[in-house]
């Protein structure tokens, strides 16, 4: 408890900085801003923003991403109450009741409900991130590379059975980023590999590029092909502040939905997607009169929010304490923290702990930015949705070329980043999931090196992984997972999950 | 041939073709294989390449026996306007600078919307434009030239 308390003191003294601060605010807002786009998710907000921040010292830009991560999700929901086009898929579930309680005029206290939900959502998580990130870091240091390697197929084999659609796919998509993520120049031999001979090639391809050509660039292509079809409702926000009887009918919804989502949010491969479609579904399921759910019920705002909130907290702790992100946003992160010159994982917490211990206590700070801002900015935010889709897009394509162009000051990764909209593109067609190839691709290189180090340490014998119990019992959970999702009954019912997106 | 599952077909064959063309690049170019102890770099990528492969042909021919949706045709007048904006933006900004560059890719992106109007386009570039010069070039200080190189 103590150490706790020294340790958030500590990140108070870094985040209450001015500047820490400041950097907070902007990203924020610029998450924020990005976010309430419809069509543009936190993994291409981010990587849109992330070249913005590679002038700052590594605390800066971390806190700086953080808060444009945070951004995007309040965003998101933002969009999905008031137009019922979510700005990302963790927003999916709050259209069901938001844009419904928007309809019957009361957008406002849907938006102050999601708003609160979050904030209580993200300050539990933030607690729990601090109390448990240390023990945890502990165990990470008795991980050898087979349990590494063995930790990392755990977390792309839960990518895969918490992605949509077809599993088999999925494990395509997987094996696919990590050959990408192979690509470039070999790190214990100096081999470049599939440059070839492209120099620019030899420094692999650029994840900024991935992200924002399937999530920026093939979003957009996807949505201009769709047409515009909005409806907003900016007439009758309401008042912002729910009634008694809302929160007397929302609190136990946030509860559970916070814990949940806090729970979810550390599996690897869960995320805020999984958190907020599971805490609606709970709801639906323990309430006595479901009948409201989908014509506008404030329960049904109120826990996917907690939910997803939360759960976007805590999936920094598989980050920082293991160096191994649990979802595309976090890949972005590592992409983020690497090109600063920090290796994630748990030597963060012990060599650099201004830096963590500032990013945990500037998460919390963010939360309350984004309640103190959102709220009288809601307006502002209105505004920016009746912007047609026709003016947004050349804009969003302006800062993303900026943003590329910007990596390495060559016309090499712009053309990079427009071949993989195309793949993305194609991907949309031919329904394969992105999201499981953008974490292969962070993990191949570590897979493999990995694997190397664990191979001869065990002098070529591959029995080393199920020898190790902590291994062993990585691997086992991972067959587990897979058994689970070929039995007939779970994988109807996971079809069922999905199918409202 | 009639083909009862084309997304998954196509899926299928684009797993198949990019798993193979990795382990038989591994091959071509000679990358060391090494051994199960000392792997090489040819090693991992070759295991990974093949296994993708033969996970394409599964999918491939599974989709033989299973129905599904067709793949619905490709927008190529967006993919073509998007996409060749960005890279004219990216091969010229260098030479006729920032301001140019944008206003450039704000026209040409533009034609890939349902509607166009020259005029509203037009404001929005040079706004977009003045934004960006002052965020980016001024603000974060990244390095592009604002105005065409041949201006001096």
């Amino acid at each position: 408890m103590e150490a706790l308390l020294s340790n958030l003191a500590l990140g108070f003294s870094v985040a209450f900085t001015p500047e820490a601060l400041m950097y907070c605010l902007i990203g924020c807002l610029l998450g924020t801003l990005i976010g309430v786009l419809p069509g543009i998710g936190p993994v291409a907000t981010i990587a849109m923003l992330l070249p913005a921040t590679f002038a700052l010292k590594p605390e800066f830009s971390l806190i700086m991403l953080a808060g444009i991560y945070y951004g995007a999700q309040y965003g998101g929901s933002t969009t999905a109450i008031l137009v019922n086009i979510p700005g990302e898929s963790s927003s999916v579930v709050t259209a069901l009741d938001g844009y419904q309680m928007a309809r019957k005029g009361r957008a406002g206290a849907a938006l102050g409900i999601a708003a609160l939900g979050s904030f209580f959502a993200g300050c539990v998580a933030t607690l729990l991130l601090a109390a448990a990130a240390p023990p945890l870091a502990q165990i990470a240091f008795k991980f050898g590379p087979a349990e590494y390697f063995s930790l990392m197929t755990l977390g792309l084999i839960a990518a895969v059975v918490l992605a949509h659609g077809s599993v088999i796919k999925a494990v395509g998509m997987i094996l696919l980023g990590l050959l990408l993520g192979l690509v470039g120049t070999d790190v214990n031999s100096g081999m470049a590999r599939f440059n070839f001979s492209i120099p620019e090639l030899s420094d692999g391809i650029g994840f900024v590029s991935v992200a924002m050509g399937i999530f920026g660039f093939a979003e957009i292509i996807k949505n201009l092909e769709q047409g515009e079809e909005r409806e907003v409702f900016v007439n009758k926000v309401g008042r912002l502040l729910p009634t008694w009887d809302d929160v007397k009918q929302a609190y136990p919804a946030v509860l559970r939905g916070t814990a949940l989502g806090s729970l979810l949010g550390i599996l690897p491969g869960g995320g805020a997607v999984l958190a907020s479609f599971s805490a609606y579904t709970l709801e639906k399921k323990i309430a006595k009169d479901s009948s409201q759910f989908g014509k506008g019920d404030i329960r049904g705002v109120a826990a996917p929010e907690s939910a997803n909130n939360a759960a976007a907290q805590t999936s920094f702790i598989p980050l920082l304490t293991l160096g191994i992100p649990p979802n595309p946003v976090m890949a972005l992160m590592v992409g983020a923290m690497i090109i600063q010159g920090i290796q994630p994982g748990p030597q963060v917490m012990t060599e650099k702990p201004q830096l963590f211990w500032g990013m945990v206590v500037s998460m919390w700070i963010g939360n309350l930015m984004l309640v103190i801002l959102n709220l009288p900015l809601i307006g502002i935010w209105i505004k920016l949705l009746t912007v047609p889709y026709r003016l947004l897009y050349p804009a969003i394509l302006v800062f993303c070329c900026i943003g590329v162009y910007s990596l390495s000051n060559s016309p090499f990764d712009v053309l990079v980043t427009a071949c993989f909209g195309l793949v993305g593109y194609i991907f949309v067609k031919l329904e394969c999931e992105p999201a499981p190839l953008l974490l292969g691709f962070i993990l191949g290189p570590m897979m493999e090196e990995n694997l190397r180090r664990a191979m001869l340490l065990s002098r070529g014998d591959a029995t080393t992984f199920v020898t190790r119990p902590l291994s062993a019992t990585l691997l086992g959970i991972s067959l587990l997972l897979l058994l689970i999702i070929m039995l007939p009954a779970i994988r109807k019912k996971r079809e069922e999950a999905f199918v409202e997106e | 041939m009639h083909l009862r599952n084309p997304k998954d077909f196509w899926s299928g064959i684009m797993f198949a073709a990019i798993g193979f063309a990795f382990a038989i690049v591994v091959k071509v170019y000679e990358y060391p294989m090494g051994t199960a102890s000392r792997m090489g770099p040819g090693y991992f990528p070759f295991v990974l390449g093949n296994a993708l492969g033969i996970l394409g042909l599964i999918i491939l021919l599974k989709s033989l026996v299973t129905n599904g949706g067709v793949v619905s045709k490709f927008a190529w007048r967006p993919i073509a306007w998007i996409l060749g904006g960005v890279i004219i933006f990216g091969l010229t900004v260098k030479m006729v600078g920032l301001a140019l560059a944008i206003v450039t890719l704000v026209i040409i992106a533009s034609f890939g919307g349902h509607e166009f109007k020259l005029k509203e386009q037009l404001i929005a570039a040079v706004i977009l434009a003045a934004f960006s010069i002052g965020v980016f070039v001024y603000g974060l200080k990244l390095p592009f030239p604002i105005w065409p190189s041949f201006f001096g």
